[in-house]
This record gives C-alpha cells, structure tokens and sequence, in this order.
C-alpha cells in the first residue's frame, strides 16, 4: 500500500505522543498546515484501506489483569482450522503462523490468572493440542512504531 | 505469570481503556465523546490518559498501524538461551539495535523450549532481516548462545489487549478478579 507525502507525515510523526488535548486532530492539523477535516478524513481513508489499525493506546502487558504468550505445534494440514478455534477467544488478541514446529503463536490477555487458565484450558479442549506457556517475565524493550 | 498488585490503575481507567480499544471516535471532540459515553468529564478522559502514559501503563499513544499492509511482511522473532544471570546485560545491547522492535525476558518451558530472550523484528525484506540478525548475534556477543529465529507467515489475528471483554469467556461472565 502506497501513502501519499502528507499520509506519511501524518503516519510518522503520530504514532506516540497523540494530542491529549480537546481538539487533537485540530492540533495536528495546524502542524500539518492542513484543516482538521482534513485529518479526519485521511485518518478514515487509512483505517478503510487496512492501513490503519486504530487511533489508540498500546498497553503494557498484564495492566488489567494477566497475559502470556503461547505456542502450540499443530500438524500443518489442520493448522488454518485450529488457528480459527484459538482466534475465535476475544482474550486472543495476536494469532500467527511461524516457522518451526511449534508453528502456531498467540497472546492471550485476560483479567486475571484464573481467566487466563480457564481460556488456555477451553482451547486445549476444543483443539486436543497442549499448550505451551511462555509467560512475560521481563520487558526491556517497547514498541516505538514503525517509520514508513 | 502472577498479576500484578497495581495501584496506579482503578476500574474508570479500566473502563476508560475498554471504551478507546477499537479507536478513539474520528471527530472533532473525541475526548468529550467517550467521556459521554462513560459518564465521564471530557478533562477527566484527558487527565486519566495523560497519567497513564506517565505512569507507563499506556507505552504509546497514537496510530496504530498494520504493518503487513504497509510492506512490513518480514516480521521474525529471534528467541536466545542466555544464562538468566547474563540477561540484563545481553538485553542491554540488543536494543541498541533500531531496527530490533520489541525485546523480552519470557519464562522457559522444558524441555520443549529452552528459550529465554526474545526479539522482534519487522522488516521489508527476509534477505536485510538475516543481515540484520547476523549483525545483532555479533554485535551483542550472542553467537554462542543457542539461537532459534522463526519468521512469521500469515497472521490470522491482530488487534490490541482486550478490556471490554474481560472476565468473559465463551460469552459467559464469571467474577473477575481485578
């Protein structure tokens, strides 16, 4: 997916520190030099064309409660299947193939430990793979976005 | 992993966090918005995301993109089995590293994982993230250390830590414990 110049701009420079002021996308848009509207509108034009995930917080992990990564070693033919079992969980929220045996790697976030115990053990129910846990112990690095 | 006790987070913020998980509203006042919708002052809203990002609950606030659809399609994790004393250390000098996106301590699980030290990188192309890698192995004095880097393939979900839904799990609601 190709930006335009001022897509760019507007993607590099927003990506941390978003206005927390009342007008923010007024804000922006007089360093942009374009009108708020105008923000508005591309921000939706990016969010349309999948570019956009959302306008919002990345949390740190275990805020509200509990999460872990988690891994788990599917036979390749049943892997799509059992990925849509995992991801069907809303504490699920990333789900990916990689590449190794254990080839199927999800983050469960949940509002405690029990919950989190009780979501990993409804998908080893419904999928008869175990889980392999690898919880959070340290983190030394965050996520500062991406420059495009 | 236990939860934590974290005293700098009530239920307004949970709610408060729960109500932007898809987005903040793409309009004028988006702050007053959500505020209404939670019976809560736009000031409010602000103040309770302005600590949060201090405090470090919030890590960064703004767009939040996909990067797959932005060509970032070669997306490994490079996981190290690195003597739990030495971590620190070795962590200190892998995020150094620009192009090295996120980098934990996770627990192990024998005998299937060993692995300890993860990082993530995103990047265009497979052939820059080996070199990448190789330069970080290296550069941080990790090529003795057993090393493993798989690459992503598809990704099948993405989206941000859920707090609307917590405490609900196959749509049935049992006590929540934070």
């Amino acid at each position: 997916m190709e930006l335009s110049t001022i897509e760019k701009k507007l993607v590099n420079s927003w990506q941390r520190g978003f206005p927390l002021s009342p007008r923010p996308y007024a804000l922006i848009a007089d360093e942009l030099g374009i009108r708020e509207c105008d923000v508005i509108a591309f921000l939706a034009s990016l969010k349309k064309r999948g570019v956009l995930s959302r306008v919002g917080a990345v949390v740190r992990p275990n805020t509200a409660g509990a999460s872990s990564l988690v891994a788990m070693a599917v036979q390749p033919e049943h892997l799509e299947y059992i990925a849509q079992i995992v991801s069907v969980q809303p504490q699920v929220n990333h789900n990916y193939e990689r590449e190794n045996s254990l080839n199927l790697w999800f983050v469960v976030t949940a509002s405690s430990d029990i919950e989190l115990e009780q979501v990993l053990s409804e998908i080893e129910q419904r999928t008869g793979y175990d889980t392999i846990r690898l919880p959070l112990e340290k983190a030394f690095h965050i996520d500062l976005g991406f420059t495009i | 992993m236990k939860t934590p006790v974290n005293l700098q987070i009530d239920q307004h913020d949970i709610r408060l966090l729960g109500a932007i998980e898809d987005g903040l509203p793409l309009c004028e006042s988006p702050y007053s918005l959500i505020g209404e919708q939670l019976q809560m002052s736009e000031e409010d809203v602000i103040n309770r995301l302005s600590r949060m990002q201090t405090t470090g609950i919030i890590r960064r606030f703004g767009l939040v993109l996909k990067h797959r659809q932005l060509g970032f399609r070669a997306n490994a994790m490079v996981v190290w089995d690195v003597p739990d004393e030495e971590i620190d250390i070795v962590a200190q000098k892998i995020i150094t590293h620009d192009f090295v996106t996120l980098c934990y301590c996770r627990a192990r699980h024998p005998p299937v994982w060993q692995f300890n030290l993860y990082c993530m990188i995103h990047g265009r192309e497979r052939a820059v993230v080996e070199e990448q890698i190789d330069g970080l192995k290296k550069t941080a004095g990790l090529e003795s250390y057993p090393s493993k880097t798989l690459f992503s393939r598809r990704c099948f979900k993405q989206t941000g830590a859920r707090f609307s839904t917590a405490g609900k799990v196959n749509g049935g609601l049992y006590e929540q414990a934070s």
